[in-house]
C-alpha cells in the first residue's frame, strides 16, 4: 500500500538519510512508520511485562493474601516480613551458594570444552555436536534423568552402584540436607544442560582471534601452551568473558526448574523464584509478601548487574579489538 | 574413539598444513588431546544413554540389584504403552506443546522482528527511549514477575488456555534486542534501492529485509522453539487442568507422583526430547551460526 508513495523520489535525494527527506504523508512518515512496526511489541510490553511489574509493586505495600486487589496500605510491613523470613533469606543464601559454584564450573568447563574442539583436526563436528546436544533438552527431562536414574537414592541408582564398586555405601544424594550432596545432583546437571551454550560462544570468540598474535608471540618466545593462553588466548577472549559471566548470573538468578523437580518437598536448597513460588501460589497465597520477594530480587539483580558492568566493563568490548 | 595415531608430537614446528585448531596450544600431544575430548564426550552422552536403557527396559531391569549397562530384554512395546495408557494423558501433552512452541516461535518473531527493525532503522525522534524501555526488562527477569502476570491471565480468563500459554510470552525484550543488533548490521545500501524503487519502510521490509535475512530468522526461530517447548514454570502456573499441561508440566507431575512407574516416564521423557533432537540434527548449521552471532561476541 505503501508503496504509492513514490512521487517524492523524483527530487535528488540527499546522501546521508534524514528525518527531513521523506516528506510524504501520513503512510510514510517516519514517525507513523516507526510506531506501526514497534507498535504491537510496546503494547504487549506495557500489558504483559510493565503492568504486571508496576502491580507487583503496587501490591508489596498491601496485605494481600487471596486476593490482587486489596484495601488495606500497610506500607513496608511486607518488606520487613520478608527481610527477616528465615525461608527467604535462606533462599538467596541458597542462591549465593548456588551462583558462587556454578558461575566459575560452568566458565571453565565451557572454556576447556571450547579450547579442546577449537583444536580437534578430525571429529569437530561430531564432538561439538556431543557437548552441545544438551541444550535440547529442558530441565525438567535433566532433573528426572538425574533424580531417577543417576542420582537415585537407592541401591540401582548409576553412581550408588559405581560407589558400591569402591566398597562405599549408599549415598541418599536428594533427601538428606547434611552432608548437602544435593548440591552435586544440581550442579552437574546444570553444568551438563548449558555448558554446551556457552561452548559455542567462546568457539565463536576463538576463531576470531588473529593468527598473527599467535605467530607474533612465537617470534617473541612465548611457548605455546600456558604462555600463550595466558598472555594472548585469554585477553581476547575477555568482552565474551564478560558476556558469559552475565549471562550466566542471570541464569542462576532464574534457576528454578530443577530445584522444583529434584528438591520437590523439601524445605531446604530453595532459590529465591522456588520460595516464591510456595509463597505466593502455594498455601498462603500471600500475593503482598510474594511482591514484595519480587521486587527486593529485582533489585538486587540490578545492583549486581550494574556493579559487575562496572567492575567487568560490560558493553566496552570494542577496546580488545 | 582416539582412532588417529599420533604422528604429530609436541616438539614438531607447526605443522604444513596449519589447521583451523592448531593454533594457541600444544601442551597437549594429539592422543591426549583426543582422549581428553573422549573422556568429557563419553560423560556428556551417559545421560542420553541412560534415557534411552531406562525407557526400552522393564522396571525390574531399572531397579534390579545389579545394575547393568544393557536392558536384559529390549522392550518396544514400551511405546505402545505410553500412549495407549488412559490415566497419562501423555499424547495430548505433546500435542498442547506441539502448538504451544509453534505459535509461540510464529509470533515471537513476527512481533520481536518487527520492532527490532523499527528501533535500528527508523528515524524517530524518541527511539532511543523507546530502546532503553526495552532493555530495561532484560534487568527484570521475567520470571520474577510470574505473580502479577499469572494474576492478570488469570483475571483475563486465560488460565488452561492457549492464549494465556502464548501470547504474556511473545514480548521478548532479549529477541527484540537481538533483532535489532542484527539490523544494525544489515546493509543499508539494499534498503535504499528499494526505497529508490518505489517501496516504503514496510514494503522494503518484507520484500528486501526479511527474504535476505533468512538464515538469521532461521536460527531465532531455532532458538525461540527450544525455549518454548523447554519452558517450565510459567506453564506450570497456567496449566491447572492436566488437559492443558504442556510435556514438561506433565513429565514434572509423573515424576512427583507416589505411583512412579519407571519405564513409562523415562519413555516420556525420550520422546519430549525426540523433537528437538531432530530440530537440533537438521538445524544445527542456523543453530550454531545464530547463537554465534547474537551479537555478544566478542
Amino acid at each position: 500500500m505503501s508503496t504509492t508513495t513514490t512521487r517524492d523520489l523524483a527530487h535528488p535525494a540527499p546522501a546521508k538519510a534524514s528525518p527531513a527527506k521523506p516528506r510524504r504523508g501520513l503512510r510514510g512518515s517516519p514517525t507513523f512508520n516507526f510506531w506501526l512496526f514497534t507498535g504491537p511489541f510496546l503494547i504487549g510490553l506495557a500489558i504483559f511485562v510493565y503492568a504486571p511489574i508496576l502491580w507487583s509493586i503496587w501490591l508489596s505495600f498491601f496485605e494481600a493474601r487471596f486476593t490482587v486487589t486489596p484495601d488495606k496500605f500497610i506500607g513496608f510491613e511486607n518488606y520487613t516480613y520478608m527481610l527477616t523470613n528465615d525461608d527467604f533469606v535462606g533462599s538467596l543464601v541458597t542462591f549465593t551458594v548456588f551462583a558462587a559454584f556454578i558461575v566459575p564450573t560452568t566458565w571453565a568447563l565451557s572454556l576447556s570444552l571450547a579450547l579442546l574442539v577449537n583444536r580437534l583436526r578430525f571429529m569437530r563436528a561430531f564432538f561439538r555436536s556431543v557437548f552441545f546436544l544438551p541444550t535440547a533438552c529442558s530441565y525438567v527431562a535433566a532433573a528426572l534423568i538425574w533424580k531417577m536414574s543417576i542420582f537415585s537414592g537407592v541401591r540401582f541408582g548409576l553412581m550408588n552402584t559405581v560407589l558400591a564398586w569402591f566398597g562405599i555405601d549408599n549415598i541418599a544424594w536428594l533427601v538428606d540436607p547434611n552432608p548437602p550432596w544435593y548440591w552435586l545432583v544440581i550442579v552437574t546437571a546444570r553444568l551438563w544442560l548449558q555448558s554446551g551454550f556457552y561452548m559455542i560462544l567462546f568457539l565463536a570468540a576463538l576463531q576470531n582471534i588473529p593468527g598473527e598474535l599467535y605467530e607474533a608471540a612465537a617470534i617473541d618466545g612465548a611457548k605455546p601452551g600456558w604462555q600463550t593462553f595466558r598472555h594472548i588466548t585469554l585477553p581476547q577472549l575477555r568482552a565474551t568473558s564478560t558476556a558469559v559471566i552475565l549471562l550466566l548470573l542471570i541464569a542462576a538468578y532464574q534457576a528454578f526448574d530443577e530445584f522444583f523437580n529434584l528438591l520437590s518437598k523439601t524445605t531446604w536448597g530453595r532459590p529465591p523464584l522456588v520460595e516464591l513460588y510456595y509463597k505466593a501460589l502455594g498455601e498462603s497465597q500471600d500475593y503482598g509478601a510474594g511482591s514484595a520477594g519480587a521486587v527486593i530480587l529485582t533489585v538486587l539483580i540490578c545492583a549486581v548487574t550494574l556493579l559487575q558492568g562496572k567492575f567487568m566493563g560490560f558493553g566496552r568490548g570494542d577496546e580488545s579489538k | 574413539m582416539t582412532t588417529t595415531t599420533p604422528e604429530v608430537s609436541k616438539s614438531a614446528p607447526p605443522s604444513p598444513k596449519p589447521s583451523r585448531g592448531g593454533r594457541g596450544g600444544g601442551v597437549m600431544s594429539s592422543t591426549g588431546l583426543y582422549v581428553a575430548t573422549g573422556i568429557a564426550g563419553f560423560f556428556f552422552l551417559v545421560p542420553f544413554y541412560l534415557l534411552v536403557r531406562n525407557a526400552l527396559s522393564t522396571d525390574t531391569d531399572i531397579t534390579g540389584e545389579n545394575w547393568k549397562f544393557f536392558p536384559t530384554d529390549i522392550q518396544w512395546g514400551n511405546v505402545k504403552e505410553l500412549f495407549t495408557d488412559e490415566t497419562v494423558p501423555f499424547a495430548q501433552s505433546l500435542w498442547n506443546s506441539a502448538v504451544v512452541a509453534t505459535l509461540h516461535t510464529v509470533g515471537v518473531l513476527l512481533v520481536c522482528s518487527l520492532a527490532g527493525y523499527g528501533l535500528a532503522r527508523i528515524p524517530y525522534r524518541h527511539a532511543n527511549k523507546v530502546f532503553y524501555a526495552v532493555l530495561g526488562t532484560l534487568m527484570v527477569p521475567t520470571a520474577v514477575t510470574f505473580v502479577p502476570s499469572f494474576v492478570l491471565v488469570s483475571s483475563l480468563g486465560w488460565v488452561d488456555t492457549y492464549r494465556g500459554l502464548i501470547i504474556p510470552g511473545l514480548f521478548s525484550g532479549f529477541t527484540c534486542f537481538l533483532f535489532r543488533q542484527y539490523f544494525l548490521g544489515f546493509p543499508k545500501e539494499l534498503e535504499e534501492a528499494a526505497r529508490v524503487d518505489g517501496l516504503g519502510y514496510w514494503g522494503a521490509y518484507w520484500r528486501i529485509v526479511v527474504p535476505n535475512s533468512l538464515n538469521f530468522f532461521a536460527a531465532m526461530a531455532t532458538i525461540t522453539f527450544i525455549n518454548g517447548w523447554n519452558s517450565f514454570l510459567w506453564p506450570l502456573v497456567i496449566g491447572q487442568d492436566p488437559g492443558s499441561w504442556t510435556v514438561q508440566v506433565a513429565l514434572s507431575n509423573y515424576m512427583t507422583n507416589q505411583t512412579v512407574v519407571f519405564h513409562l516416564i523415562f519413555m516420556a521423557t525420550a520422546f519430549s526430547i525426540l523433537p528437538l533432537v531432530f530440530v537440533f540434527l537438521f538445524l544445527q548449521r542456523w543453530l550454531v551460526q545464530g547463537i554465534a552471532q547474537t551479537g555478544i561476541k566478542g
